[in-house]
């Protein structure tokens, strides 16, 4: 890994990133970029072997996250990222797996997953980019929209609830759950390398700036603008009862390390049940994956 | 030759079981070919419930059991149910205190053995289905006493496994004593 | 493309009798399938259940998966990094499986997916048997590709072709179907499974160059890209959208032209090694009866009575009915008066064979709408009607 931080002159992000397919899509004043360049750094800072990470994106303009990285990785389907993940995952347990997506995609049309991914406490990586809407259709509802805010399929205003995304995953099981802001970049870095090194589902919602679609829609301004919101509104509150974690339109953000706590995993539990059953006659699952050697 | 066969009786009394040990026994053990099909309702307990045996020398290549030469009842709604379609010169086995079975002029050959109550006897209804298949062998020799035996081990738990074998031995010597006293 | 014996931990050699159900799992466990994500669906569960129990002795992963959108997903994951993968389903569970089904054919992942088919629409008849899947396994996913399906009419078919399924999926980097049904799903009979040295399977091809030069959708001569498994350093990307060689998205005609026909023809230009049918008299025929799966079963009754009758009746067994054997039946069509078709829908593999038979002989469907299979007279009544 040193090496590839120290070839050149080139920005040391580049060697992580798919170059031949820069420019990225994603507007002038978009968060995604900042997420991943914090998903770059705690890369550079973990002591992890790069060939083994994986990246699995489903649709919509973090989606694209996967197509950008210079990592295994997979653009999926709409919702089903993180199934896609799990069968990577449980078929090759070496792996260090990320899910890498945004809300719609992973909590309104891949909710279910979500859920049961937590529950099971599976061994993943799942960052949540939450830009409060679905941009890469053009600025629709979604299940993260804080009420009031006007989207194209909300055009009078939200009148849903939304999700409280760190309360939901810690209730469905995950065992890592913290919140952050796209201005918060040496403390997200700082939070995916924790998430890097957690055994167990560990879950990153990652407030970032819409610029395009929901801050024009809802006049807030350009990309400056909502950093200055983050900037003046979010407070860091390490371990704060997640139930307490709603976001108002425009209003506080409260951010930080709200869950992490050992459990053994989905291929932990498995191993520890059906040792315990077969014996000696089960065949304990870990390194499958060596048959071609 | 082909022979079709109908175990048919009430959800829980182990009819599938009955399709599936003597298919076993045939299939594996006596290298004769069975199909063994099934029918029940979606509910698991209480319904009418059969299962459907077609035994060959060679492959069997139609694989249901339109007029069976062995009908198996162990409930009179199966009794009532499968009755009409058993083939003139066929042969009916039943359970005796479960069956009433109206005489009629069709050439059956009946066969009748109280086999709840000799599994009762032996400590528990649930075997009675093994008592019913001790009949069967004795007095249809479709199938040879010692497959049936050899086909248990894996369709009844482990632990029940003598008592099925008594079952079924208990069943195969009043079918011996029954036929003797017809002699 | 290598060619390997069976691992014997997932042999079960010997004599068994199993079902339909059993059969495609030990199928699978024997063609060296170590990843099974699935979700209960009547009457396809007894596959799942085989499965759990018996890979905890052999080494590998089943996992209950929240619903059926995952479990093929899950697959798709799995096959990535390397494990062949399965899952199983019936009726409703194979349309919520459609979307990532055209994932795997787009990102060509190989995987195998049985359906156990049972009476639709909807929820329909979940205990018993249909075979109204067969139009939807070759079109339901969105968009043009091929897929292969395979349909047994016995146990001891479950098992020979689930594991035929894992070699052709591996050889052609595509999704194969099991369109069995509930009959022969719930059928036991005798199963012979081979000892390993005999079972023959096929592993994708792996490449093996320089790991900067590899590309994962440049073709071979074969048109099927090569493969590697995540993980062991290429840092490749794959994508459900339009790509090109190196697996980037290209959103636009020209790579879609190079794309699509590929995914097809890969199928297509194979289609006569990946073919299989039986035929019997149809040499002498005037009558061909098509047929498949357990509705094979049930015809050959009316078929014996026919030639007992003195009529002309050949049959033409389809094995494989995805790509479809296209080539016979035309050059069947020739010389013969008809063809009857019956199978246990509204109608679905009988269209194919009309296009096929291209007005030279009459095609005849015997429809059955599911829940049971068809009256032997009724096609006897089909076959007699047809030579008058």
């Amino acid at each position: 890994m040193k090496k590839e931080v120290e070839s050149g002159e080139k920005n040391p992000i580049e060697s992580f990133l798919r170059m031949d397919r820069i420019p990225h899509i994603w507007c002038p004043g978009c968060g995604i970029g900042i997420v991943v360049t914090s998903f770059v750094d705690a890369l550079r800072k973990s002591d992890i072997d790069l060939d083994k990470v994986c990246v699995v994106s489903g649709i919509g303009c973090t989606g694209r996250v996967a197509g950008y990285l210079k990592l295994d990785s997979f653009h999926t389907t709409h919702g089903r990222a993180i199934p896609f993940a799990t069968g990577l995952k449980l078929a090759n347990p070496e792996l260090k797996v990320v899910v890498f997506s945004g809300d719609g995609d992973l909590i309104a049309i891949g909710g279910n997953h979500f859920i049961h991914a937590a529950r099971r406490n599976m061994d993943l990586v799942i960052i949540c980019v939450n830009n409060f809407n679905y941009a890469m259709t053009g600025g629709q509802l979604g299940p993260t929209t804080p009420l009031e805010a006007n989207l194209s399929t909300a055009p009078y205003g939200n009148f849903e609830y939304p999700f409280n995304l760190p309360y939901l995953a810690e209730a469905c099981g995950a065992t890592y759950v913290a919140r952050w802001t796209a201005l918060h970049l040496r403390r997200l870095s700082k939070s995916i390398q924790e998430a890097l090194s957690h055994k167990g589902f560990s879950f990153i919602e990652v407030i970032t700036p819409c610029v395009t679609l929901y801050a024009r829609r809802n006049r807030l301004g350009s990309g400056l603008n909502l950093l200055k919101y983050y900037h003046d509104n979010s407070e860091i509150q390490h371990g704060a009862d997640t139930k307490t974690l709603d976001i108002s339109f425009q209003g506080k953000l409260i951010v930080g390390k709200f869950v992490e706590k050992e459990k053994p995993t989905f291929l932990d539990a498995m191993n520890q049940r059906l040792s315990r059953v077969l014996g000696d006659k089960y065949q304990l699952y870990g390194r499958i994956n060596d048959d071609r050697d | 030759m082909m022979i079709e066969i109908r175990f048919s009786g009430f959800g829980g009394q182990g009819i599938i079981r009955c399709g599936l040990i003597t298919g076993k026994a045939l299939a594996l053990f006596d290298n004769k070919h069975a199909t063994m099909t099934q029918s029940f309702g979606p509910e698991a307990r209480g319904s009418a419930c059969s299962s459907q045996l077609v035994v060959s020398e060679d492959k069997v290549l139609y694989p249901y059991v339109t007029n069976p030469h062995i009908l198996v009842a162990m409930s009179q709604d199966a009794y009532e149910k499968y009755y009409p379609e058993l083939r003139d010169g066929g042969t009916l086995i039943v359970d005796g205190d479960l069956v009433k079975v109206k005489p009629d002029k069709r050439n059956i050959k009946i066969y009748s053995i109280p086999a709840t109550r000799f599994a009762e006897e032996l400590g528990n209804k649930i075997i009675a289905n093994l008592v019913m298949l001790g009949f069967f062998t004795a007095v249809t020799k479709i199938v040879s006493p010692d497959a049936m035996k050899k086909a248990l081990p894996g369709l009844v738990p482990d632990r029940f496994l003598d008592l099925n074998l008594k079952a079924f031995d208990r069943g195969y010597e009043y079918g011996k004593q029954i036929l003797t006293s017809q002699k | 493309m290598k060619k390997i014996t069976a691992d014997p931990k997932g042999v079960l050699t010997g004599v068994h009798y199993l079902d339909g159900d059993f059969a495609i799992a030990e199928g699978a466990l024997a063609a060296g399938c170590r990843f099974f994500a699935g979700y209960p669906i009547t009457p396809s569960t007894e596959v799942a259940e085989r499965f759990a129990e018996r890979i905890p002795l052999i080494g590998g992963v089943f996992i209950q998966m929240e619903d059926e959108l995952g479990s093929i997903a899950a697959v798709i994951g799995a096959s990535w990094a390397g494990v062949k993968a399965m899952t199983v389903t019936s009726g409703p569970g194979f349309s919520l499986m459609m979307e990532n089904i055209g994932l795997a054919a787009m990102m060509e992942v190989p995987c195998v997916i049985a359906n156990v088919q049972r009476g639709g629409p909807s929820t329909g008849l979940p205990t018993l048997p249909g075979q109204g899947d067969m139009m939807q396994v070759r079109w339901g996913s969105h968009g043009d590709y091929e897929i292969i399906a395979l349909s047994p009419n016995s146990p001891q078919e479950c098992f020979d072709l689930t594991i035929e399924a894992f070699n052709l999926s591996e050889m052609y980097r595509v999704p194969v179907f099991i369109m069995t049904d509930e009959c022969v799903g719930h059928m036991h009979e005798r199963v012979v499974i081979p000892p390993p040295e005999e079972i023959e399977l096929i592993e994708r091809k792996w490449y093996e160059g320089p790991k900067d030069k590899y590309l994962p959708y440049k073709p071979d001569k074969d048109m099927i890209p090569f493969m590697v498994k995540a993980g062991d350093g290429y840092r490749f990307h794959t994508t459900g959208l339009t790509h090109d060689e190196r697996g980037y998205p290209v959103i636009n005609a020209e790579c879609q032209n190079i794309l699509v026909p590929r995914l097809v023809e890969k199928i297509k230009k194979n289609a006569d090694k990946i073919i299989k049918f039986e035929e019997e008299e149809t040499d002498t025929a005037e009558v061909i009866v098509i047929s498949y799966g357990i509705t094979s079963r049930v015809a050959i009754k009316a078929v014996q009575e026919a030639r007992e009758k003195g009529m002309k009746v050949g049959t033409l067994r389809l094995i494989t009915v995805w790509p479809f054997p296209e080539k016979r039946v035309k050059e069947l069509a020739e010389k013969v008066k008809a063809f009857i078709v019956p199978e246990i829908n509204y109608g679905q593999i009988v269209l194919e064979v009309e296009r096929c038979a291209g007005g030279k002989a009459s095609v005849i469907g015997v429809p059955h709408c599911g829940g049971g299979v068809h009256d032997p007279d009724i096609i006897f009544n089909a076959i007699k009607e047809a030579l008058k």
